[in-house]
């Protein structure tokens, strides 16, 4: 039996006297597409940049496909990849430049047909000779999926994945990353703050807050649980909650019900 | 499923060097700072060698000694800014986030850094050595292989100090960049570059021994001077680099894993 894509078992971070992860166990099947929601200091950046090997834990256990990132993190890191808007390619680069570089960084064989590849299927082939700061954030955006997808990772980080796109755009990023997980079975793992995405997308969601992990489940479950509408509703009904109210108790905006009760 | 990474891959190390070319290559205020500063020095010591050569028995003995002092004074300063400034490259573009989730180890990217470095250093060297044969018809070839002992000490020594400049830097962020420019001049006035050791008090004598830039600009001007060739001073300037080299590795793997310990390898900057 494969093991979990993701073991992570308390896992805690501290930076001096800030714990910004605390206690945080989670697993992820294989083939998962799995999202990390909090608001923002809730613990999501850290437990990622653990997660890919940028930052080691004060304590805890981290393993990817059965394998130990704190001591062999190189036996896997070949099989994920990692993007986000806000960790920027060379900016003097050409976008064709940056993908090369990454390309041969991780022994993407037939490197050349797997860029024109991505470029056509992220729409991006038409400015592979333009500087990677010519391009507009949307553009960006896809950049950094198109090199976080050339090596065809098991194990996909994402912060984000759609942040600064237009919606036409954004919706065409979701259903190729769908089609993606679909067709090679890999395990999609990021944190967003997008809802609707998150309840089109997701297997599974993990609630953060305060650097700990304070729910999980299902999109639907979730919502269901906690009486709400949709994402939006829980993600507001956990961020306003204190640590005794049970889900659904919390200061969140009313419900769709309960606004149309209140009329 | 693929096979994991080799420990060591020429190839990942060629992805970086290639980076820094490509970097390079859309990047002519890059080219010209390469060799700007070494033909200002040149010239003005070529000049200096032209006036003194009618006024100091010293230099009309040899009257390549300060022509080869700055070129291979400009080795030692060229291959450190060399490694310093490519590793900034990466902190400006704020990729070592990218670079680090990658099968990329540390220490392949010092090699690239080094590889980098050299090639800047050759650039460097080769413009400048052939613009003072124009000049002043000097040729520093002239000195036959202890200048290729001379040359690759001052790189391994510029390195070094390169790597430890570099592991501050990840360290303490860009607002320290500024040592990459000046560090190397805290050398300069004990490496002996334009006059001999021997002008030092007895105790800075022993204390420069330490330095192997010390030892390599005595060889030069011994070789310049016609005398034997020193390979006891190029014995010393070897054994001095290893460790050197070593502790500027040491210091910038270290700095990488306080790094990865303070969560900096995402927020580099100031």
């Amino acid at each position: 039996m494969a093991p979990p894509a993701i073991v992570l078992r308390d896992l805690t971070k501290r930076f001096g006297p800030v714990t910004a992860v605390e206690q945080v166990s989670l697993e992820v099947a294989p083939g998962a597409t799995v999202a990390l929601l909090g608001g923002n200091g809730a613990g999501k950046t850290t437990t990622l940049s653990i997660l890919l090997g940028l930052v080691l834990p004060t304590s805890g256990e981290v393993r990817v496909f059965g394998e130990d990132m704190l001591r062999h993190r190189y036996r896997v890191l070949h099989r994920m990849n990692f993007s986000s808007p806000y960790v920027d390619l060379p900016m003097r680069l050409t976008v064709g430049e940056n993908l090369r570089v990454y390309g041969r960084l991780y022994g993407v064989p037939r490197l050349e047909a797997r860029l024109a590849q991505v470029g056509r299927e992220l729409e991006i082939a038409a400015f592979f000779d333009r500087p990677y700061r010519q391009l507009s954030a949307g553009q960006r955006t896809r950049v950094a999926l198109a090199k976080a997808l050339l090596n065809e990772p098991d194990l996909l980080v994402m912060d984000e994945p759609t942040a600064s796109l237009d919606p036409d755009i954004a919706d065409y990023v979701r259903g190729y990353l769908r089609d993606y997980q679909r067709n090679t079975g890999a395990t999609l793992f990021f944190a967003s703050h997008n809802m609707n995405e998150v309840e089109r997308m997701c297997s599974e969601v993990i609630l953060m807050r305060t650097g700990r992990v304070v729910d999980r489940g299902a999109p639907r479950a979730l919502i269901a649980r906690y009486g709400r509408q949709n994402m939006e509703e829980v993600f507001i009904d956990v961020a306003r909650r204190r640590e005794d109210t049970p889900p659904g108790d919390a200061e969140a905006p009313p419900t769709a019900q309960q606004r149309e009760a209140a009329r | 499923m693929s096979a994991p990474p080799a420990l060591f891959s020429f190839r990942r190390v060629g992805a970086l060097v290639a980076r820094y070319l490509y970097l390079l290559r859309g990047s002519w205020t890059r080219v010209v700072e390469m060799i700007y500063w070494p033909t200002v020095q040149l010239m003005l010591w070529g000049f200096m060698t032209k006036f003194l050569v009618g006024q100091s028995a010293w230099v009309a003995q040899a009257a390549g000694v300060l022509i080869s002092a700055v070129l291979l004074w400009d080795v030692l300063y060229r291959s450190q800014l060399g490694v310093s400034l490519m590793f900034f490259e990466e902190m400006y573009a704020r990729n070592l986030g990218h670079l680090f989730v990658s099968p990329l180890r540390p220490y392949e990217l010092v090699a690239s850094l080094l590889c980098m470095s050299l090639i800047r250093t050759l650039i460097s060297f080769g413009g400048a050595s052939l613009l003072a044969v124009f000049l002043y018809h000097y040729s520093i070839y002239g000195l036959g292989f202890p200048l290729l002992a001379f040359f690759f000490n001052l790189v391994v020594m510029g390195w070094s100090i390169g790597l430890m400049v570099a592991a501050l830097v990840l360290r303490f962020g860009l607002g320290a960049e500024s040592l990459a420019w000046v560090v190397i001049f805290a050398v300069a006035p004990f490496s002996g570059i334009y006059y001999p050791i021997s002008v030092f008090p007895d105790w800075l004598q022993r204390v420069v021994f330490f330095l192997p830039s010390s030892h390599v600009f005595e060889g030069m001007r011994a070789v310049l001077f016609r005398q034997p060739i020193p390979y006891d001073l190029l014995v010393n300037a070897v054994a001095l680099n290893l460790v050197y080299l070593a502790a500027g590795a040491a210091l910038f793997l270290y700095a990488f894993h306080v790094a990865r310990v303070r969560g900096l390898l995402l927020q580099v900057g100031e």
